[in-house]
């Protein structure tokens, strides 16, 4: 017989509870995910999964340990698993910051509690309908003048369901759906090739831009690449085009990591309530969107997720905490997170932007990224476009960008040309000096 | 080698499951009808990670996993199922979709791995031996002797992680290979203060054994001696200049370099699609004379070793790139029949839940004949690069990129000052080319290489010998 996983949770946590733990938090989720990947019009691969996850986490006072298993779900092994648990937990150190979230400030919540929020679109495509559409935007890319060769083209389907409960009390069970579409382009030949790709992901399938749109921004990525230079060393205005906008403020929202202030290892953790960015910028996040790649109710310990804005004209209003560090810092928990992130645009679009910095740099592609946490230090290899008397003059690659954090946050200025595309998103970014490695 | 034989592991995985082996056998054999190649593969995973850190333990985890995929390969196509559970129906389940693959298509079944009575590593259980509180008492020490060093220390982290694999594989004529794999590795993280401002250092060591020898005091005293210098060093460095200069690279885990600069692009799927900067160059010069690159999984211990791969190749050293000609690249069994070529056990997975794919193992390029010292002795003005980062690579363009993260500036022949920021970016066709001088320093690193490829991590291994390239770029943020 097949018992409901909340079941099994509950009785978890009642032989945690039995076998002495004060606390206990237990998890499970499962999922069933379908991907095909064709390549040159035919079918390469095609795959299914179902995942399947246990975990217990038990208090013992100030004590704790974890376990991830399969045999949770085997009534016959889980009671060995508990006990070991509990040994584990009682041989550990104390931390005094570690624990469940506070059973006054989480929030309960049900598959129906999220409805409202649509996060689980039923549609189950199959393989034949994803290996059509695989197809559909390889050829988009494929048919792009300059175009010679492609990675493939995929699509992927899946639906998965958690549920976590506490010994608390607190019972959390959600679904969720995910359909993506990308593909991966290779332009050029005889010795000289450049590669790069577009994809896009939504809960809902129908949210998904055409096939053949997604595959022709690919083709064109990967042809304009082409031809590229090296460049000289210099220091000059960059600006990092929105499709990576977001690799230069991700550090950002590492250094507000609570965990990381609290053991001091954040280029920010002096800088609370000061001015980061210049007066203006805005950064906002918004767990509630209808539809939101990120949406959800609850955070990973249940506390009620709400909008926030993390920047407020250019000031660092407050750190993201969970329970932890949170007492660690001597602040209450709120729950507040990383979920559906914007900057806010500025004026300017992207042609005027590069007017204005009249001679510099558009990157367009970033990798090999390097960061010193403590020091906000960053360095990239990167290719894009070298612009001359405000307009694009001709690609360049083999080159990197270096910089100190901090000084980029300062002087940075958004363009107009902010585009929700993924969970996370920022117009292009203009930084009026930034180091050029070069020949 | 191992004292008692572990009884768990001589037992099927599929047996103890309860899985009756001549009817999945069967259904293996009824999936792979007319298909080229296939198999079953169930692995068994338990893990242990303890984490000290800011002064307390933050994690102590216990993890067993197991599932099985099975896979259907005909032609150049590919089908994948896997579950988180071994049982019949699941597997039933899982040779009905991955056989989709297969759709009208009449094959030859491949020939088979050899067999192999190779072992390259114990059959133990490191996550047994030390008992749970004897590493909380080992990561305290650390934690204590660390803070006692210095007052510039001012945090510690240090990780003790163990993991135990059972892996087994059924092919479609019913012949199973079995492979039993410990892996260990621990980590510290020193912090040091000056002025106000901090930096920190990074070592590990591991391989694929118990602990022992990685854990006794002396070896994890000096690896924190060693945590604390590059922290110190780098508190002191200044900023790098930017431009193009020769880099005098040291030996050991540097050679996450070839990795990164040759490795991925001679992996053969990449290559049998035409899509890597390597392809169709077999035969053609791509480094200096003297440069030769190998991979080799069949080394004792090591973190990137395997006795079989995860189709159940065993392993052996190939030989990439020879006196600077290209003669090889590195094969699954799917790039090795679409090439002609025979696999050496390149042929890995993450886990059970994903397809396996060329990756390389121990990867390294032999020594030659020159002292470190001649090599900055006779730089005029460069940078020598005591210890790289992580890095990344493009195969298709071949652009590799890496920081470094101890680094000191050359000048006039002598190592001058530290320097911070310092990245190299190159091409990897070309950068080996200007191999001006290798040295007679080959190490392989301590045990601490992860690889990442189209979302899939394995545990790989690098090592070098000093080398001196010529004409890279070095990124830094001074100019001049």
């Amino acid at each position: 017989m097949d018992i409901a996983p909340e079941d099994q949770l509950h009785d978890l946590i009642a032989a945690a509870r039995r076998a002495g733990a004060d606390a206990a938090e237990a998890h499970t989720g499962r999922s069933i995910q379908t991907k095909v990947a064709v390549r040159l019009g035919k079918l390469e691969t095609v795959q299914r999964e179902e995942p399947e996850g246990w975990s217990l986490r038990v208090w013992v006072g100030a004590r704790s340990a974890s376990l991830a298993s399969i045999d949770f779900s085997d009534r016959t092994k889980r009671d060995a698993l508990v006990e070991r648990a509990l040994t584990m937990a009682r041989l550990a150190p104390e931390d005094p910051h570690s624990g469940l979230a506070p059973a006054d400030l989480v929030r309960s919540i049900s598959v129906e509690d999220e409805a409202p929020l649509q996060l689980f679109d039923p549609t189950e495509p199959r393989a034949a309908n994803l290996e059509e559409i695989a197809r559909t935007v390889e050829a988009a890319a494929l048919a792009v003048k300059g175009v010679t060769n492609s990675y493939g083209g995929e699509a992927t389907s899946s639906h998965s369901h958690q549920w976590r409960l506490t010994s608390d009390g607190f019972v959390g069970c959600s679904r969720r759906s995910w359909f993506s579409l990308s593909t991966s382009a290779i332009a050029g030949e005889n010795g000289v090739m450049e590669v790069d790709g577009y994809g896009r992901g939504a809960p809902w399938r129908e949210d998904l831009p055409a096939a053949e749109q997604i595959g022709a921004e690919a083709g064109r990525r990967a042809v304009d690449r082409l031809g590229a230079r090296k460049l000289a060393t210099t220091r000059a205005p960059v600006i990092f085009e929105r499709r990576l906008s977001m690799a230069i403020l991700r550090p950002y929202l590492s250094a507000i990591n609570g965990g990381s202030v609290a053991r001091g290892s954040s280029f920010l953790k002096h800088r609370l309530g000061e001015r980061v960015f210049a007066p203006g910028i805005r950064v906002m996040d918004d767990p509630t969107l209808v539809r939101g790649l990120a949406s959800r109710l609850v955070n990973s310990e249940g506390l009620p997720a709400k909008p926030w804005v993390l920047v407020d004209d250019g000031v660092l209003t407050g750190w993201i905490t969970d329970v932890a560090s949170a007492r660690q810092l001597g602040l209450t928990p709120n729950g507040l997170g990383v979920t559906n992130l914007t900057m806010e645009p500025g004026a300017d679009n992207l042609e005027t932007l590069m007017a204005q910095a009249g001679t510099g740099l558009l990157v367009t592609n970033l990798f090999g990224p390097s960061l010193n946490p403590q020091t906000g230090d960053w360095s990239a290899g990167a290719s894009g476009v070298w612009f001359e008397k405000g307009g694009p003059a001709y690609p360049v690659n083999e080159i990197t960008v270096a910089g100190c954090l901090p000084d980029f946050y300062a002087r940075l200025i958004p363009g107009s040309d902010l585009v929700i595309e993924a969970s996370t998103n920022a117009p292009s970014l203009l930084i009026d000096a930034v180091s050029i490695a070069g020949a | 080698m191992s004292a008692a034989p572990n009884l768990l592991s001589a037992i099927s995985l599929l047996e103890q499951r309860g899985v009756d082996a001549r009817r999945v056998h069967a259904r293996l054999a009824d999936a792979l009808a007319g298909a080229d190649d296939g198999e079953i593969y169930a692995e068994r995973t338990e893990t242990e990670w303890l984490q000290f850190d800011d002064g307390r333990l933050k994690d102590a985890d216990r993890s067993a996993t197991e599932g099985f995929g099975l896979r259907v390969v005909a032609g150049e196509v590919v089908g994948y199922a896997h579950a988180a559970r071994i049982d019949e129906a699941a597997i039933n389940r899982a040779a009905a979709s991955a056989a989709q693959a297969r759709a009208g298509y009449h094959g030859v079944a491949a020939e088979p791995p050899r067999r192999t009575n190779a072992q390259l590593y114990p059959d133990v259980d490191p996550n047994a031996d030390p008992a749970f509180a004897d590493k909380i008492s080992l990561l305290q020490a650390i934690d204590a002797y660390a803070r006692d060093l210095d007052p510039s220390v001012v945090q510690v982290s240090a990780s003790l992680t163990s993991e135990y694999k059972i892996v087994e594989i059924v092919r479609g004529d019913g012949a199973a290979i079995h492979d039993v794999r410990p892996l260990v590795r621990l980590s510290i993280q020193v912090t040091s203060e000056k002025d106000g401002r901090r930096d920190t250092g990074l070592v590990g060591a591991g391989g694929r054994a118990s602990f022992g020898e990685w854990i006794a005091p002396e070896a994890w005293r000096a690896q924190v001696d060693e945590a604390l210098r590059i922290a110190r060093v780098r508190l002191k460095a200044r900023p790098c200049p930017a431009g193009e200069m020769d880099v005098v690279i040291g030996p050991g885990w540097n050679g996450v370099l070839l990795h990164e600069a040759v490795g991925h692009g001679l992996e053969g799927d990449f290559n049998r699609k035409g899509s890597s900067a390597f392809s169709g160059r077999i035969g053609q010069r791509v480094a200096a004379p003297g440069v030769t690159v190998f991979d080799d999984g069949s080394i004792h211990q090591r973190r990137g070793s395997l006795t079989v791969d995860d189709e159940g190749t065993p392993t052996e050293r190939s030989i990439l790139i020879e006196d600077g000609i290209l003669v090889s690249y590195m094969h699954d069994r799917l790039s090795a029949r679409l090439m002609g070529a025979a696999p050496k056990g390149n042929g890995r997975r993450q886990s059970f839940a994903h397809m396996p794919m060329p990756r390389m193992t121990n990867t390294g390029m032999l020594g030659g004949d020159v002292e470190r010292q001649e090599m900055i002795a006779s730089t005029k003005r460069g940078l020598y690069c005591a210890s790289l980062g992580g890095g990344q690579v493009d195969i298709t363009s071949g652009k590799f990129v890496f920081e470094c993260t101890e680094a000191y500036l050359i000048e006039d022949g002598k190592i001058t000052v530290p320097v911070k920021g310092a990245t190299l970016i190159g091409n990897g066709p070309s950068a080996l080319t200007r191999a001006t001088m290798i040295g007679n320093d080959f190490s392989f690193d301590p045990g601490i290489g992860n690889c990442g490829k189209n979302s899939q991590t394995v545990p790989v291994g690098v090592g070098q010998p000093s080398l001196k390239l010529a004409g890279l770029t070095v990124g830094g943020t001074e100019l001049g």
